[in-house]
């Protein structure tokens, strides 16, 4: 299987698929951080593939995305190569509507360097940033304000 | 934990020494930390820690005494970590290329001690940095992290090796990494607090590296073992905790900051869980660092990016540069 979709069975968020909503897109490594926390959100949600081996993973709605930034340093090699392959496809990148960051503030000027260049080069706002797998407070908040941020994208549409 | 269960971890270790092959993986994360470690290499000779000086002299005898001590306190740990800490760990890998990620760790936690000693030699007289180790060797808190985390290094478990190492990376040396943050802030000390930020940044790599291993071998352990050791971690966890409250007492009480020295532990507690794959501890309402404090760590950490909440200050959108496909170019 080429993404693993994630619907908690439990989930109390009433974000359905369709036109008005929007999923999240992420990328994580094998550690497993941003999985975990994209896992706690109980959103609809596709992971973009580690494995260059894999094909491309190809979108067709509106969607959010999350991309973690590790280890300091500068510009280069922020943006993890497998994220940087899923928005060289043009369609894909054309459905960004925001991005969500992760990190560690102990990387410094890095600390989520990664999502601000995704939110820059795409002139889409960075929604959120977080450290590691995110605490409680972050879930909340992210889940929260995703689901009124597709509404107020939905509203627009629209008007 | 008894010797059955911690023998089930210890089966997997290389019980030979092989030529190590870096274009045979087991596991790529080794070679992804690995090359993260050597492009973050720096010596403290990089530094020009002699530009500190006359903003050291505007210290007060009482701040350089603090400030002494605070860095002989981090010497030891660094100390620990490179001269037991990484290469118990060692001891324990799984793979050719962890053990020789450890030896990058314990070479570089010997930089670290070593940078201490340049910032003593550059700033300081030497009796007062004497009279500074001589108080780091007779100060109780400081003793007993030293042993919590040593006990733990010499015991059997190897799963609480790593806890124990964890702890000391990610959570034991910010009672200390506070104070050249608070003079930074402060626009003092703004060289050194260059190089401690340096070795802040090595020691997240290292938290974050230990922990996932830990959280591969945790993974392979019975469901009874799993908890154990989660329990385990979490009652040394506030053992440490207490210690280190008292430690920080020890230090700050004379300038007042304990409690905002507290606040910092909480949070990195939690990130330090966190590097184990366990859930935060500490709820937000303790984990409210000083906005300046956390601008000295990260300059960008203390704008306000929650758009969801309608605050947000300053998220990035919109300068109007145009996407093409070269710009992403590997």
């Amino acid at each position: 299987m080429l993404a693993t979709h994630l619907h908690e069975a439990d989930s109390e968020v009433p974000c359905k698929e369709g036109a008005a909503s929007g999923e999240i897109v992420y990328f994580s490594t094998k550690s497993g951080n941003t999985h975990r926390f994209v896992e706690k959100l109980g959103l609809p949600a596709t992971r973009i593939p580690l494995s260059r081996d894999e094909p491309l993973l190809k979108v067709d709605a509106p969607y959010i995305l999350v991309v973690p930034t590790y280890g300091g340093g500068g510009v280069e090699g922020a943006v993890p190569g497998q994220v940087i392959r899923f928005l060289n496809d043009e369609h894909n990148r054309s459905l960004i509507r925001g991005v969500i960051a992760s990190g560690n503030t102990n990387f410094g000027t890095a600390y989520c360097l990664g999502g601000r260049i995704v939110a820059d080069k795409c002139r889409v706002p960075l929604l959120y940033r977080f450290e590691l797998l995110g605490t409680a407070d972050d879930v909340a908040k992210v889940r929260k304000g995703v689901n009124t941020f597709w509404k107020h994208e939905a509203w627009k549409r629209q008007a | 934990m008894t010797t059955a269960q911690t023998m089930q971890d210890k089966a997997p270790r290389l019980s030979r020494v092989d030529a190590i092959n870096w274009n045979r993986l087991q596991d790529d994360k080794d070679l992804e930390v690995w090359n993260r470690l050597t492009s973050n290499f720096w010596l403290p000779e990089k530094v020009p820690l002699s530009n500190d000086i006359p903003s050291w002299n505007t210290l007060t005898a009482q701040e350089q005494q603090l400030t002494i001590r605070v860095f002989t306190g981090l010497t030891l740990l660094d100390t620990i970590q490179s001269s037991v800490g990484a290469p118990v760990l060692m001891e324990d890998a799984r793979t050719p290329h962890e053990e020789a990620v450890y030896a990058n760790i314990a070479f570089m936690e010997a930089v670290h001690a070593r940078s201490y000693s340049s910032i003593f030699s550059t700033l300081c007289a030497t009796r007062d940095v004497d009279d500074a180790f001589r108080w780091s060797e007779e100060n109780p808190p400081l003793q007993a992290k030293a042993e919590l985390i040593l006990d733990r290094y010499r015991g059997d478990d190897p799963l609480m090796r790593k806890v124990a190492s964890v702890f000391l990376e990610s959570f034991l040396f910010y009672s200390g990494f506070y104070l050249p943050m608070y003079w930074s802030s402060h626009a003092k000390l703004t060289n050194t607090a260059d190089l401690i930020r340096l070795i802040i940044r090595d020691e997240a790599v290292h938290g974050y590296y230990i922990g996932y291993k830990f959280q591969q071998a945790l993974a392979e352990a019975s469901s009874e073992r799993q908890q154990a050791v989660k329990d385990y971690a979490y009652e040394l966890l506030h053992e440490l905790y207490d210690n280190e409250v008292k430690y920080t007492e020890s230090l700050y009480d004379a300038v007042g900051l304990t409690e905002d020295v507290k606040k910092f532990l909480h949070y990195n507690a939690n990130k330090a869980l966190m590097n184990l794959g366990f859930e935060a501890l500490f709820p937000s309402s303790v984990t409210d660092v000083d906005p300046t404090i956390m601008a000295a760590l990260s300059p960008s950490a203390d704008e306000n990016h929650d758009f969801f909440s309608g605050s947000g200050s300053s998220y990035v959108i919109g300068k109007a540069v145009a996407t093409e496909d070269e710009d992403w170019a590997f």
